[in-house]
Parts: C-alpha cells; sequence; structure tokens
C-alpha cells in the first residue's frame, strides 16, 4: 500500500522474521489438515450423488475400423468409465490403465469400430453411475500420421499464412519510406484497424476452442492468464527493448511509446503467438475432417496475413533496419504457425489450444496499445484525425474482405 | 458355420462388375485398406477381433465381436437373470374351507442400487430387491392375497392388471412408506398379465423398476413346456427422459453371454411382457424359427404365426415354438438400436438335453 508508513530499519526484537513469514501458512496447512480430518461436508455428500464430468477431447480415426478416444476427467472427484456406446449400441474398448479417472486424470480408449468414412459418429461414455458423457465427430476420417505428405503441406501452409505475407510487406517498405510523414501515421493507423479486426477473430477463436475444455482446468481463467500474461508480458518486453537501445527520455522513464523496431518486434512476437494458435486450431481441424485444405483456403490465409506483414513493417518505415531483422522477424511470426499446425493435426488439445489462443490475443491487444502510442508521440490527436481514423476504418474493411476468403 | 471369406481378386472382380461406371476408384481404395486391415490383423497387431477367418472367431465374429460390452454380465447380489428366467413363485398355498385354493405373497418395496450392465449401477425401485418383481403364478379362480409392506422412501402401490374390484386394484390406497396394505381378489381371467406401482408421478415409478409379470394359468392348464419369463425393460440411467440400457430381465446381454439352453424339437414357452417406459413399442424378434403368438394368453385356442412381434408399454403376450434345427438362434428387439444397446440374446438347440439341464419342462409339479 502506498500510504502505509515505511520502517526506516527491519525490526530487530520479537519473533524471527522467519516465524512470521511462515506463521500464516502453517496456519492454512491445520485447517487444511482438520478440515480432511473432521470431514464436514461429508453429510452433503451423502445426500448428493457424486458429480462426474468427463471429456472426450479428440476423437482420431488411426486406421480403418479402429477408433481412438482420448478422455479427461474434468470433474471434482474420480469417475469410473464403465461402458462405451458408438451411434446408440454399446461397443467394446480397451483402457490404456485403470477405467477410474482421478481429477484432471487422462486416458485413451481404442474401439475396434466400424467407422464410416465421411459420415458423423455418436460416441457416449457411461459412467458406473449410469451418467453419459457425448462427443460427435462430424466427420470421420483417417488421422493424419507424421508423414512427408503432411508435414510438407503444413509446411507450406505455414510459410503461406506467416512467412510470406511478412515479406510481401517488406516489399511495401521502400514504398513507406518515400512518403510523407503523414501517411507513414495514416499506415500505422491501418495496422490498427487491422489488428483490431485481429484481437475480435482471435477472441472469438479462444472462445470457440474454450468450449471444448474440460471444467476442471478452468477456461476463463486459463483465458485471464493468457491476455494478461501477453499484455503484461509484452509490455515489459518492450521496455526492456527501449532500455537496451538507451533511447528518448520517455522511454527512459518505462511508460513513452517504443521505438519504431521494438514494436515491429513486438508485433511480429504478437503475430506469432497468435499464429501458433491459429496453426493448432487449423490442423486439429484438418484432421478431424472439419476443413478441406483447398487452394483457395491456403490463397485465402496468405491474403488475409499479408496485412499482418504490412503491420509489421509500418513503425520501422521511418528507419533504416538491417535486412535481417526483416528475416527475423517473419520468421518470428510465420514458423509459429507450421508448428501450430504440425501439433495441433497429431495431438490437439482444446486446453493449451484456448491457453495459446488467449495468448495471441492478449499479444494482439498489446500492440494496438504500443501503434496508438507511436501515432500519438507525433500526432496529439492519434487516431482521431480524419486522415488517421480513415485509415483504421479502411484497414478493419480490408480484414473483413480478406476474411471472407478463409471460411472454411 | 462362418461366413466364406472373399478373396481380394473376388472382391476386385466384384468391384469391377458391380460398380463399374460409378466409382472404380473407390471400390479398388476400398480394396486396399481391407487387405491394410488384413495385413495388420496377420502380423498380430490388432489385439482384439480377430477376423473372420480368425482362429478366435465364436458364432459372432469380426466386428460382431467387438460389438457389445466390456465385461461379463453376472448376477447382481440379490437378482440372478438366469435363475429370473425360469423361477415362478406360487406363493403359500392353503385351501379354504370352502376348497377354494388361496395363495399368499409377502412384497416389500425397498430402494436399491442394481447393476443394469457390467460396472453401472442405477438407483432402482423395487419390489423384493429385485427388478423385474418376482413373476408370480397362480390359476383361474384361486383366491390371491398379496400382503405388501412399503420400505422404500417413497409411497408406492401395487396395481395389478386383470379383472378385481376397484378397490383391490392398486390406484387407491397409496401406501406410505413404514406402511402396509394387503391386496386381495380372485384371480382372473387366465393369460398374461403384469403388474407395476400406480402412484405419481406414474413413469418415474414404474421406470425405476417396480414391475413384474403375473400369470394365471387356464384351469385345465398348459401343454407342459421348457417354459421362461422374459420383462422387456430398460434404463434411463443418465435421467434424461430416454433410455441408455435395453434388455429382457434387466441386465444387458445377459442371454448373449449365456446362451437359454434348449433341446431341439422341444416345445418353449415364453411369458414375454413389456415394461419399457420412454420408447412406445418394443418387440421380440427369433432368428431362424418361427413362433405361435397368443396375444395376451388369454385364448388357447387362437394364434397367429411369426418370427417378430411388437408390444405397445403394457402389453404381453404368451409365445410358444418349437426350434428345428441345432445350434444359436438370436433373439432380440427388431428396433436395432434397443438390440445393440443390450436387449440381445442367444437360444442355444442341442439334440439331447440331460435330465435337468437347460430349460425346464414346467408348469412345476407344485401347482395344482
Amino acid at each position: 500500500m502506498s500510504d502505509a508508513r515505511p520502517d526506516a530499519a527491519p525490526r530487530r526484537s520479537g519473533p524471527a522474521r522467519w516465524f512470521l513469514g511462515l506463521l500464516p501458512l502453517a496456519l492454512l496447512a491445520g485447517l487444511v489438515a482438520f478440515f480432511f480430518g473432521a470431514d464436514p461436508t461429508a453429510p452433503f455428500r451423502d445426500a448428493f450423488p457424486p458429480v462426474e464430468d468427463l471429456t472426450i477431447e479428440r476423437v482420431s480415426f488411426p486406421e480403418t475400423g479402429v477408433m481412438r478416444l482420448h478422455v479427461v476427467n474434468g470433474g471434482p472427484e474420480a469417475a469410473t468409465i464403465a461402458q462405451v456406446i458408438v451411434d446408440d449400441a454399446f461397443w467394446q474398448f480397451e483402457i490404456d490403465g485403470d477405467p477410474t479417472l482421478p481429477r484432471l486424470a487422462r486416458a485413451t480408449l481404442e474401439l475396434d469400430y466400424p467407422w464410416v468414412e465421411g459420415e458423423l459418429h455418436a460416441i457416449r461414455l457411461v459412467t458406473s453411475t449410469g451418467l453419459t458423457f457425448d462427443r460427435e465427430v462430424a466427420v470421420a476420417t483417417l488421422s493424419p500420421r507424421p508423414n512427408a505428405l503432411y508435414l510438407t503441406t503444413f509446411g507450406l501452409l505455414g510459410l503461406y499464412a506467416g512467412v510470406i505475407p511478412v515479406l510481401v510487406g517488406l516489399l511495401w517498405y521502400p514504398f513507406l519510406r518515400r512518403i510523407d510523414r503523414k501517411w507513414i501515421h495514416f499506415y500505422l493507423s491501418l495496422t490498427v484497424g487491422l489488428l483490431a479486426f485481429l484481437v475480435v477473430d482471435a477472441f472469438e477463436d479462444t472462445l470457440e476452442a474454450s468450449a471444448l475444455v474440460p471444467e476442471g482446468f478452468q477456461a476463463a481463467g486459463l483465458i485471464a492468464v493468457g491476455v494478461i500474461g501477453a499484455v503484461v508480458g509484452l509490455r515489459a518486453l518492450g521496455n526492456l527493448g527501449r532500455g537496451r537501445s538507451g533511447g528518448d527520455s520517455a522511454g527512459a522513464r518505462g511508460d513513452g511509446p517504443s521505438p519504431g523496431l521494438t514494436v515491429a518486434y513486438l508485433i511480429a512476437i504478437s503475430i506469432g503467438l497468435h499464429n501458433l494458435g491459429e496453426g493448432l486450431a487449423i490442423g486439429a481441424a484438418f484432421s478431424l475432417g472439419e476443413i478441406a485444405l483447398g487452394s483457395f483456403l491456403v490463397i485465402g490465409f496468405a491474403l488475409h496475413n499479408t496485412t499482418e506483414g504490412l503491420a509489421i513493417v509500418a513503425p520501422v518505415a521511418d528507419r533504416r533496419p538491417a535486412l535481417r531483422h526483416f528475416a527475423f522477424m517473419g520468421g518470428i511470426a510465420g514458423v509459429p504457425t507450421v508448428l501450430g499446425a504440425w501439433a495441433g493435426g497429431f495431438s490437439y488439445s482444446p486446453t493449451l489450444a484456448t491457453f495459446f489462443l488467449a495468448l495471441g490475443a492478449g499479444a494482439i491487444l498489446q500492440v494496438i496499445i504500443e501503434v496508438t502510442r507511436l501515432i500519438r508521440k507525433s500526432w496529439p490527436q492519434g487516431l482521431f484525425t480524419p486522415l488517421n481514423a480513415t485509415g483504421l476504418l479502411l484497414g478493419l474493411l480490408i480484414m473483413y474482405g480478406t476474411a471472407l476468403m478463409v471460411t472454411a | 458355420m462362418r461366413p466364406e471369406r472373399l478373396s481380394r481378386r473376388d472382391w476386385l472382380k466384384l468391384g469391377a462388375a458391380g460398380v463399374a461406371g460409378v466409382s472404380g476408384a473407390t471400390v479398388l481404395d476400398l480394396a486396399s485398406r481391407g487387405g491394410a486391415r488384413e495385413a495388420l490383423a496377420a502380423s498380430g497387431a490388432m489385439p482384439r477381433a480377430p477376423g473372420v477367418d480368425g482362429a478366435a472367431a465364436g458364432p459372432h465374429a469380426g466386428h460382431q465381436d467387438a460389438m457389445g460390452i466390456v465385461g461379463l454380465p453376472g448376477p447382481d447380489g440379490a437378482f440372478d437373470p438366469g435363475a429370473f428366467l425360469t423361477d415362478f413363485d406360487y406363493g403359500e398355498v392353503t385351501t379354504r374351507a370352502d376348497g377354494r385354493v388361496v395363495r399368499r405373497w409377502r412384497m416389500v418395496a425397498l430402494d436399491r442400487e442394481i447393476e443394469i450392465a457390467p460396472g453401472v449401477f442405477f438407483p432402482a425401485w423395487t419390489y423384493n430387491g429385485q427388478v423385474p418383481g418376482p413373476t408370480l403364478r397362480c390359476t383361474e379362480g384361486d383366491i390371491l392375497q398379496v400382503e405388501f409392506t412399503n420400505a422404500g422412501s417413497h409411497p408406492h402401490t401395487i396395481h395389478f392388471h386383470g379383472t378385481h374390484p376397484p378397490e383391490m386394484d392398486g390406484f387407491e390406497p397409496i401406501v406410505e412408506p413404514g406402511q402396509r396394505f394387503t391386496y386381495e381378489f380372485e384371480a382372473k381371467p387366465f393369460g398374461l398379465h403384469l403388474y407395476h406401482c400406480h402412484t405419481m408421478p406414474l413413469k418415474r415409478h414404474i421406470h425405476k423398476g417396480l414391475y413384474g409379470a403375473f400369470i394365471v394359468d387356464p384351469p385345465e392348464g398348459r401343454e407342459p413346456a421348457r417354459e421362461m419369463v422374459m420383462v422387456m425393460n430398460a434404463f434411463d440411467s443418465n435421467l434424461d427422459g430416454d433410455n441408455e440400457v435395453y434388455a429382457v430381465n434387466t441386465s444387458a446381454f445377459y442371454y448373449h453371454h449365456h446362451p437359454v439352453r434348449v433341446g431341439v424339437n422341444d416345445l418353449c414357452r415364453i411369458y414375454l411382457v413389456n415394461t419399457t417406459e420412454f420408447d412406445l413399442i418394443n418387440s421380440f424378434h427369433l432368428h431362424a424359427g418361427m413362433f405361435k403368438v397368443f396375444r395376451t394368453g388369454t385364448r388357447a385356442d387362437q394364434y397367429e404365426l411369426t418370427d417378430t412381434i411388437m408390444l405397445c408399454q403394457g402389453e404381453r403376450h404368451v409365445l410358444e415354438f418349437r426350434l428345428e434345427h441345432p445350434g444359436m438362434h438370436m433373439f432380440h428387439a427388431h428396433q436395432s438400436e434397443f438390440a445393440e444397446l443390450g436387449w440381445m440374446g442367444f437360444f442355444e438347440a442341442v439334440d439331447r438335453l440331460a435330465a435337468g439341464e437347460g430349460v425346464p419342462v414346467g408348469p412345476a409339479p407344485r401347482d395344482v
């Protein structure tokens, strides 16, 4: 508290400092021990049926006639998988371990089930108490294996979605250097518009993925950690960058705008984080047969994300960074798409995907703040001059237009 | 006997002839995948469900083996579906001064958790701790006394189908927990009836397990046969108003894993009662044979010959048949969904059953 009077020197008399520090913890431990010993909630437990919450996180089809269920117990207590019903028929399964799953434990079930390529399958777990937990596979298809074709396809997608856009953005760099200062701010405002759209997009993806997060993993808390973590983390990273460059006096105080290159890197990092989450989602959707990776979709991603490239170079329009910086920034922004797609395709976890998508959303949010401050440094009205506002709105519209092309 | 397995070449020929011009590629694709699976099976990479020509294949092979429950259905404490099938409760028999036969039963309503499939438990309301309740059997004209004690947690009754005075009908009075009521009436008409709780909300009191078969034999009796009672029931284990587990006599797939043994050409008689809730109808289908249906069992001289019969909720029929060939005869609901959710079983017809083996011949000698 700021109004607490600071002691001039640590007090020497009285109980030892370590004792004072540990006392609350010891009391807490005592309370916990008492609670488990006395078990005051026992009457409630006896009166109510157990609360069970199993989630089938992922269904995979490793080969014809075989189905694999990846189950996690997100409930407050252990639950026992007694039977499995597939398409309204009991079906035998093998489980890799004990059918009783402790809280937050995972299990994999394998069934010899004659699943049908391209059709819907409804899967239902029956616990020992007769409760049921369902999962629907909209389109069954052979799960991708880590083979050359798959790695290449997603490598290519990553190149198009992440790396190439930055290279295209780089080509705008000479153009940006030749234009008037106020037009540079027009393009920075356009960047804010692009990112604002992306932030909404990112939150939508996050919420979508979080619908499958088991209750025990606290989707809302996970999103908060991701978003706030990214905002705070990137801000600290920005301040670190300013300290290194030893820049202007505002930067030394830690609350002024970051120099252009730092902002460009921050944008690259945030887009990289976002693309990691997006890659996870794309890989998973592909392996679940929920999207077809047509060339139209890949081109759509490329166009959509080229705008991300522009966003990266706009802050360095009035500087002359070394070429290697463009290579680094391209890598930081683009490569995570490839990594995410590989990971998502082979082992998708809604919990991890939610966390990374939230991280991406928070990162973009922080970058919007940084770019806005960069604009305001030269223009007190910031985004709200007629020209800058037009840029912002145009950014939103460009994103909307290119987003129409990635509707899977 | 097992189905013949097509070679890959046969398969391709079939594809070329039958699907030519439609999608040859699909057939080729299928064939190659089939081949992949074959190779896997041969390599031992697939531990379960041997292929059609696998050494361990039983009467049902391939994915047929993988269908069904994990674990073996067995007796559940107070209730053994194997014994229940042929268990007819004739009550305590006394003879009144006027020569009328009096039968007395004690029925107790109890809350009990029952096992409806291996490892799946259901909080049931029961008569005498079992679902279905005991099969009560008597002869037309007997005086019946059913002393009903409610030791459960909710009010219950026993409502009998058949003809009797309304005050003995089990609609009223409601028997509160800790109370007792004795139903007394004359058994008529002969036929296959049922009893169930008639406390509101009716649907819950029935689906939780308060029902059973009630057989009134004709005065002249029925021809001796291997007699069985099958109560078609189902359980809404997650309480969503829809059944998850189906069976005859409660335990899913019980007679699938423990086939019912009868002799070839022996007269078999099933007392079949439908107590399924939520689903409007249920049905019985016999494989590799036909049966006579005596509707409600109330006429001995009229029947229909079929292999599939549909029953509404509360409907019941007496079925009679002889299996002409030895081997496994499947029986199940002809609603495929019910069948695969547990209502499926086998009769195993054997040429010669040793004395005391298989389903006993009845009516039991203790019947007078």
